[in-house]
């Protein structure tokens, strides 16, 4: 970060113009979830049974599968950026602070990808047998 | 953040007379983490045993279905209402309306309210249709 100086400190680092992305990818999801959330209460209630043969065999629809896909998205993204101001403001300490953003992007990342799986999984597969 | 000892920090918590607003927005926070935790883990879990088979599903059927089952599940249910309803708000904060004293308080007080019906709600929908 420059020489040390106040100007080399300046230089280059004025407005990357990133600084709204956080807080409308925060507001995009947070709509995302609002519909897609809303939808899966709404289907629970619908649903004949909530036992196996018939939450297997709702999920393996595709009108299904893709929305929860959609939203499990929607959702991992959304706690992403939230945990992340919740962290920033309580965890202080930058080892811990790296830490802490580093778990996170692996819980979120790896939350979503092991959803999406099990959404594909019945999807493609069928209910295992 | 390195900071000295000495340097005043803001009291916040411990000394403000709790009103509706500040009830709201701590609640939407603890709500948002509630769920990202508890909430999203539990609907992977739900995915992850349908994806494994009948024992799997049975498994989480019997965890979800026991006295503590059901009591966290209530409760996500309220925290996603109540993060729901706050959230909203902050769509209107957002639009620079809703700041006046008497609605703002009129607004936080009702997110609460309206969580709580839709939970009600929610609850005597399932039930009604399952059992």
């Amino acid at each position: 970060m420059g020489t040390g100086t106040g100007i080399g400190r300046v230089r280059g680092l004025g407005s990357a113009r990133h600084g709204a992305h956080h807080w409308l990818a925060q507001r995009y999801t947070a709509i995302g979830n609002l519909l897609l959330v809303l939808w899966l209460l709404f289907s629970l209630i619908a649903l004949p049974g909530l036992d196996y043969e018939s939450v297997t065999h709702w999920i393996a629809n595709p009108l299904v599968a893709v929305p929860l896909m959609l939203m499990l998205v929607s959702i991992f993204w959304h706690l992403r950026l939230g945990m992340q101001v919740m962290l920033e403001d309580y965890v202080h300490d930058k080892g811990l602070a790296f830490l802490s953003m580093l778990l996170l992007n692996f819980y979120a990342i790896g939350g979503a990808a092991a959803g999406i799986f099990a959404v594909a999984k019945i999807a493609f597969m069928g209910a295992a047998s | 953040m390195a900071r000295t000892n000495s340097r005043p920090l803001s009291p916040h918590l411990t000394i403000w007379k709790w009103g509706p607003a500040m009830a709201v927005s701590i609640m939407h926070r603890v709500t948002g983490n509630g769920l990202a935790t508890a909430g999203a883990l539990g609907l992977v879990w739900w995915l992850m045993a349908a994806a494994s088979g009948p024992e799997a599903y049975a498994a989480f059927v019997k965890c979800a279905t026991s006295p503590i089952g059901y009591l966290v599940m209530a409760g996500l249910s309220w925290f996603f209402f109540q993060h729901l309803f706050s959230g909203l708000r902050h769509f209107v904060l957002d639009m620079g309306a809703g700041y006046e004293l008497k609605n703002n308080k009129v607004w936080s007080i009702l997110t609460f309210v309206l969580s709580t019906l839709a939970t009600v709600a929610f609850w005597a929908a399932i039930c009604m249709g399952k059992f």
